[in-house]
């Protein structure tokens, strides 16, 4: 859905999306790497469940809220991706966080 | 960071980072707080790291803000970045949540430079995947030098519509369809505007120009648009639309398939901090918006609050920057910094050139007017994305007596969730002033309050 302009001279990390394995430049936000790779959603909404990904990509929807390193209702817009990142789909309402 | 500050600044875009910077010079004790990596804001986003000759694709315009970021950088204001404002009280004290800990500042005077957001457009299916914000389309391009890859379409109103249908022919991406739902204001609204708007003939250059690099580009533009709707099933598979264009005035209706659809109507002001400083607004029936109350210094109705650029009412970076000055003239004046004549002086020129840059806007602010379509939707569209509250849900509620956006709020959840009304606040407001007859001012918007971000207790505890 989503390409670089010119993919060659950037720097890249490495980094998981539901599991899966992925590389992409470093110092863009979480909401640019899930497009860049394709994901067509980021979360299902609470109410209905109903597919979303980013769409104001500046922290004004918070329609791409997800789950970062185990930590769920991250505004992914506003946050920078980091080497060995986990990103999850969230699934609805995120669940309270156990004690840590 | 200290937990004081003579002066707090807040929203790194051109009208605060014009403002830390010459409150810095001024030998203030200034902070600029933003919620950005960089400093730039939105318009002049990432622009720290284009290299000279760089990026080019995104327009001379771009690039001016450059020596803006370095003057700001250099001028020993302290800047904290990636800090989201939580937390702001009518005694200006300033809950500030950054990386997972939350502090408290305070400051004697408060300039708020938060901004613009785009302004909502409700249409059938734009809570869809695939379907974002022509600024969302930007963001991606100066931050993260991403273009889609698949089939594009632009639909809405706007200059900056066309702006970045431009910037993607810059970078040699095809554009499907450019959709164009502006209603026809007529030439006698705009023609005298225009008369006015001459002293800033390079905007008009500027529109100029890529509206024939579009003509050029043999891009499909469809005008006089009504009905548009994104459709899909998990995502967005076609754009469907009314096209007023065509043999004989005829109305065709036309599908298009696009897997990215960029939305816009212009840009409103970001409220929230206005808002929770308890400013007073008012309503701006040509702008169809929400404006912060402030004068000429930008000295809102609440003292020790200012405010600079698109926050309190949409003028633009080059305004907004000019504003950002007057504002630290004029908090540096009641911090007897300066004395009345020092600021007087030293606003001359800057009024001036700020006259030229606001001389425009009535142009483009009659040029482009939002369509009422999308402004007061069909009952079964969408407004609030986060509780997801359709247009007749709250038609609903208005007709059950419910008279301003905050009971609506209460007997629907509409603009209750994370983005506590920013994507439908506008939208309620104009459906109960069309449902029940009454006029903006008297449905009022929704009133804010803290957390603005979501903050855990954890994070609280932080503190």
């Amino acid at each position: 859905m989503f390409r670089l302009v010119d993919d060659t001279s950037v720097e890249m990390l490495k980094l998981s999306i539901e599991g899966g394995e992925y590389e992409v430049p470093v110092g863009i936000s979480v909401a640019a790497a899930v497009l860049l790779c394709g994901f067509n959603k980021v979360r299902n909404t609470p109410v209905t469940g109903s597919p979303r990904l980013p769409y104001c990509m500046m922290g004004i929807c918070f329609d791409c809220l997800v789950t970062i390193d185990g930590i769920p209702n991250q505004q992914a817009c506003q946050l920078e991706v980091h080497e060995n990142m986990a990103i999850e789909i969230q699934q609805g309402a995120a669940e309270l966080l156990p004690e840590r | 960071m200290k937990d004081h500050y003579q002066l707090l600044v807040i929203g790194a875009g051109p009208a605060g980072l014009a403002a830390a910077a010459d409150a810095a010079r001024l030998g203030l004790d200034v902070a600029l707080v933003d919620e950005q990596n960089t400093p730039g804001g939105q318009i002049y986003r990432n622009v720290g790291s284009a290299r000279e000759g760089g990026r080019t694709y995104l327009g001379k315009d771009y690039l001016r803000g450059k020596p803006l970021v370095e003057e700001f950088l250099q001028s020993g204001a302290t800047y904290i970045n990636n800090a989201s404002v939580w937390y702001l009280d009518e005694r200006l004290e300033t809950g500030l949540l950054i990386d997972g800990t939350s502090h408290f500042v305070t400051t004697e005077r408060l300039i708020l430079a938060t901004g613009a957001q785009e302004r909502p457009m409700p249409l059938p299916g734009w809570q869809l995947p695939g379907v974002m914000t022509a600024g969302a389309g930007q963001i991606l391009l100066k931050s993260a030098a991403m273009i889609p890859s698949g089939r594009v379409v632009l639909a809405g109103s706007g200059p900056l519509l066309l702006l970045i249908a431009w910037q993607y022919l810059q970078v040699g991406i095809k554009i499907d369809a450019i959709i164009d739902t502006t209603p026809r204001p007529g030439f006698s609204k705009v023609l005298p505007c225009l008369a006015r708007a001459l002293p800033a003939f390079d905007y008009l250059l500027k529109g100029l120009s890529f509206i024939l690099t579009i003509k050029k580009a043999g891009i499909p533009v469809y005008k006089a648009v009504t009905d548009l709707r994104a459709e899909g099933h998990e995502s967005l598979e076609s754009v469907s639309f009314t096209s007023g264009l065509g043999d004989g005035n005829k109305r065709t209706e036309i599908n298009i398939e696009a897997e990215t659809l960029l939305l816009h109507q212009g840009v409103i002001p970001n409220l929230r901090l206005p808002l929770a400083a308890g400013c007073e607004l008012e309503w701006d029936p040509l702008q169809q918006s929400w404006k912060t109350v402030k004068d000429i210094w930008g000295q809102s109705s609440v003292d020790q609050v200012l405010v600079a650029g698109d926050c309190a009412s949409i003028v633009g970076a080059r305004a907004g920057e000019l504003q950002g000055r007057l504002c630290t003239l004029e908090a540096a004046h009641q911090l007897n910094k300066i004395d009345l004549q020092q600021r007087d002086r030293a606003a001359t020129r800057i009024k001036r050139s700020l006259q030229r840059h606001l001389s425009i806007r009535p142009f483009l602010d009659t040029l482009y007017p939002p369509a009422k379509a999308y402004q007061v939707p069909d009952d079964a569209t969408l407004v609030c994305r986060c509780e997801e509250v359709n247009a007749g849900q709250i038609r609903e509620a208005a007709r059950m007596g419910c008279v301003g956006p905050n009971q609506v709020k209460a007997f629907t959840r509409c603009g209750m969730g994370p983005c506590q009304g920013c994507l439908c606040g506008s939208t309620v407001s104009a459906l109960i002033a069309d449902e029940t007859g009454a006029s903006m001012e008297q449905v009022g918007y929704f009133r804010v309050r803290p957390p603005f971000k979501p903050i855990t207790l954890g994070e609280l505890a932080n503190t």
